[in-house]
């Protein structure tokens, strides 16, 4: 590892790819949306064929390409933004133009274009690119010049997207790791929507140097959201009940430093809860448990890397896990200080249930923040908070997101939206009477 | 306000000093920000409350005044600051700021430019997210704003983290020392367009921008303006917030009494419907535990402003 390399990775916002980064591909523009990792060997399937992703190491992100048949096969090639840029002076004249033409002259008959498959499968053969594959196909479609402008835009992106597909490199951040996971697999992160998300972390104040405690049950969504934005500072600690802390595989995909790994920790809520020290056999017993679960984690740290075939083996043993066990002189500060704030997603768990014996771990005047996809169990666990006065400020919100098309004279909401980002129920703790002659 | 020194961040044993910034909170709607001062009273309805009392107390305690009513104060969060701060302008609130904040994809390091400035109720919030080796620099063409601006950066202690600068961006663009430094920049401006190609040049690339508009056709001529200043991925949303009011209830049963259910149950309720005596037996059931239930608030705000995102391409 140079020192040049050794810098970078401190720097948590890079904007160039590197080997072994993890990258977000947005193939057509959001059509598909695939997380990978940038290796010698690494591939992304579009359309039935392989493109390897080795030519995206050392590319800028935000980085857009298109697909080449080189004589070494598929492959993908960097755009230099020259002929997008005429196309879209095209699309402008057409905008300009007053439309006079309409649809009532259009037969579907299935005989408007005249290049056959086999001819197209021959252009390819010869080398055509894709953008010259949709020009032809223009060419030949006896509607096409019929067709209003509009409509002409949407045909040439229909068949540039199936001739001529373009892949956006993309970095993988709260924002786009949220969004993709709410289009593809919304279930695993509990229908968090990334506007939602990004109120929890308003709510719950998450700034640097802060101790952010998480009941994060929605795969590691949050736990990474808090890390990104403490940026190697403070802590996040996930909490659980029983014996193994819950998933957080998705915090793999953000490209996090040894630094911002080392402050996401975990810590069972029972080793929370208990009050009295540990004995000093036992804290022992935990440090020597402790260092025999260090040597398989990095073997399948290991294991991991050596599927792409890159990291050296030395790195790998340098490279800090998230997610693990608090370290004692934290467990310690938070036990008599608090965590500064609280975000709670748990699906499957009552609100209620949880808040009761997480909050007391909470430093006076701290924000919590509650997601539920349902509104009912945050309803009864606001009324509870309530008659317990253990918190004020409390309220429900539900966010609400429109996306809008904004395009000459033709700007609109778009016609489908999401209905339900979820619930979050906000509230900051108080010191109430009670609680105050405790501490006195 | 953020614990940027690490000595300092909220915690039991974060009590009220002399000199402390607390948040009054007086009921959800009602707050307000107090410099704490040893000599100095608070009054409001509930009463008079000494400052001096205050002193040595948690965050988070409820204070009384000499009459007995009571408050609670508030360690200030940019959250809280939002809901207090003396609006010189129309302000952002949560919702719009934090999809900004999250959608700008700042993160601790960044660098944001930001104008108008405003009240500071966005600013505020960026800081947070860059902090603490970031830097945002806002901008107003308005003096008195700025310099107001800069007091409450000092009050909040944010003043390490935000520069103000006095300037019209509209017309004379982003200061040059910046070209190429941001990560991202936040326009606020009634004429946003004028400002999209000074800030495409402040810009990294695959930097993002984001203009706030409250009307269609800034949002329209501002998104053309994008599209031929080498910006790509240019998007507009529209965020808003529903809040909702619980109660806990006993809800009336509507069941059929032990001595009704002798009788067809088909035939009942028009039986019911004539004999008035009977009507009691829809009356409160106590028997039936009260429920929480849950409604939309009646008003809520219906529009603040479209949210134009944009990223810089990527070509060199």
């Amino acid at each position: 590892m140079s020192a040049v390399e050794q810098e970078d990775n401190s720097n948590q916002n890079r904007r160039i790819t590197w080997e072994g980064c993890s990258v977000l591909l947005d193939i057509n523009d959001g059509d598909r949306l695939v997380f990978s990792r940038l290796t010698a060997g690494s591939i992304v399937k579009i359309g039935n064929k392989n493109y390897p992703l080795r030519p995206l190491i050392g590319c800028p992100f935000g980085s857009l390409f298109q697909v080449e048949n080189g004589a070494n096969g598929p492959s993908l090639a960097r755009i230099t933004s020259t002929a997008e840029d005429n196309n879209a002076e095209d699309k402008k004249e057409c905008d300009i133009k007053e439309e006079s033409r309409d649809n009532r002259a259009l037969i579907d008959n299935n005989t408007a274009q005249t290049l056959t498959g086999e001819d197209i499968e021959g252009m390819r053969r010869q080398g055509a690119s894709g953008n010259a594959i949709v020009e032809a196909l223009i060419a030949n479609s006896a509607t096409f010049e019929n067709k209003t402008s509009f409509s002409q835009e949407k045909y040439r992106l229909k068949k540039q997207k199936k001739y001529a597909p373009k892949v956006l490199l993309r970095r993988p951040f709260a924002r786009s790791i949220c969004d993709t996971y709410f289009k593809k697999y919304p279930a695993r992160i509990g229908f968090l929507r990334v506007d939602t998300l990004s109120l929890l972390l308003s709510f719950a104040n998450v700034s640097a140097h802060s101790d952010v405690l998480v009941v994060d049950m929605i795969g590691g969504l949050i736990t990474g959201a808090v890390a990104e934005r403490l940026g190697g500072t403070g802590y996040v600690c996930n909490t659980y009940r029983g014996d193994s802390p819950y998933s957080i595989e998705i915090v793999r995909i953000f490209n996090f430093n040894d630094e911002i790994n080392k402050r996401i920790v975990r810590l069972s809520l029972d080793e929370l809860c208990n009050n009295g020290d540990m004995k000093e056999d036992e804290v022992m017993l935990q440090s020597a448990n402790d260092s025999n679960v260090d040597n398989p984690s990095s073997n399948v740290l290991e294991s991991l890397s050596l599927e792409g075939g890159s990291m050296e083996a030395s790195k790998v043993y340098k490279a800090a896990k998230p997610g693990e066990k608090a370290p004692q002189d934290a467990i310690r500060s938070w036990k008599e200080n608090g965590f500064s704030s609280l975000i709670i997603a748990a699906p499957d768990v009552d609100a209620w249930s949880i808040v009761k014996e997480v909050l007391p771990f909470l430093s006076f005047s701290a924000p919590f923040v509650i997601y539920h996809q349902y509104l009912q169990p945050l309803a009864t666990c606001m009324h509870n908070l309530q008659v317990e006065k253990m918190a004020i400020g409390l309220q429900i919100t539900e966010p609400w997101l429109r996306e809008y098309q904004v395009l000459p004279s033709r700007t609109h909401p778009h016609m489908q939206m999401s209905a339900c980002g979820g619930y979050i129920l906000s509230g900051t703790k108080i010191c109430n009477e009670k609680s105050t002659t405790t501490t006195q | 306000m953020l614990p940027t020194d690490p000595m300092k961040k909220l915690s039991f044993k974060r009590h009220i000093s002399d000199g402390d910034l607390v948040i009054v909170y007086e009921k959800h709607d009602n707050m307000k920000a107090v410099k704490v001062s040893e000599k100095s009273v608070l009054e409001n309805r509930f009463g008079v409350f000494k400052h001096s009392d205050w002193i040595g107390k948690p965050f988070g305690c409820k204070v009384s005044s000499h009459k007995g009513g009571f408050v609670y104060l508030l360690a200030p969060t940019p959250e809280l600051w939002t809901l207090v701060l003396s609006h010189r302008t129309q302000i952002l609130y949560i919702a719009d700021i934090s999809f900004v904040v999250m959608y700008l994809e700042l993160i601790p390091g960044c660098v944001v430019l930001e104008s108008g400035t405003g009240s500071g109720s966005l600013t505020t919030s960026l800081a947070r997210a860059i902090a603490p080796t970031g830097h945002v620099y806002t901008f107003d063409f308005h003096e008195q704003r700025a310099i107001a601006a800069r007091e409450d950066f000092e009050k909040t202690g944010l003043s390490d983290l935000v520069s103000v600068g006095v300037r019209d961006i509209q017309g004379e663009g982003f200061p040059k020392d910046l070209v190429g430094r941001a990560d991202a920049v936040f326009l606020d401006l009634p004429q946003p367009w004028l400002a999209i190609p000074s800030a495409g040049e402040m810009l990294k690339e695959d930097g993002v921008l984001c203009s706030f508009s409250p009307c269609i056709e800034q949002v329209q001529r501002s998104s053309e303006t994008l599209a031929s200043n080498s910006f790509t991925d240019i998007r507009t949303f529209e965020v808003l917030l529903r809040t909702y009011e619980v109660r806990e209830a006993k809800m009336d049963q509507c069941q059929t009494q032990t001595q009704t259910e002798e009788g067809t149950p088909g035939a009942r309720p028009f039986k019911r419907k004539q004999r008035a005596s009977e009507a009691s037996n829809w009356q409160a059931d106590n028997s039936g535990s009260p429920s929480v239930m849950a409604r939309p608030s009646g008003e809520a705000k219906g529009h603040t402003g479209y949210l134009t995102f944009a990223r810089l391409k990527c070509i060199a």
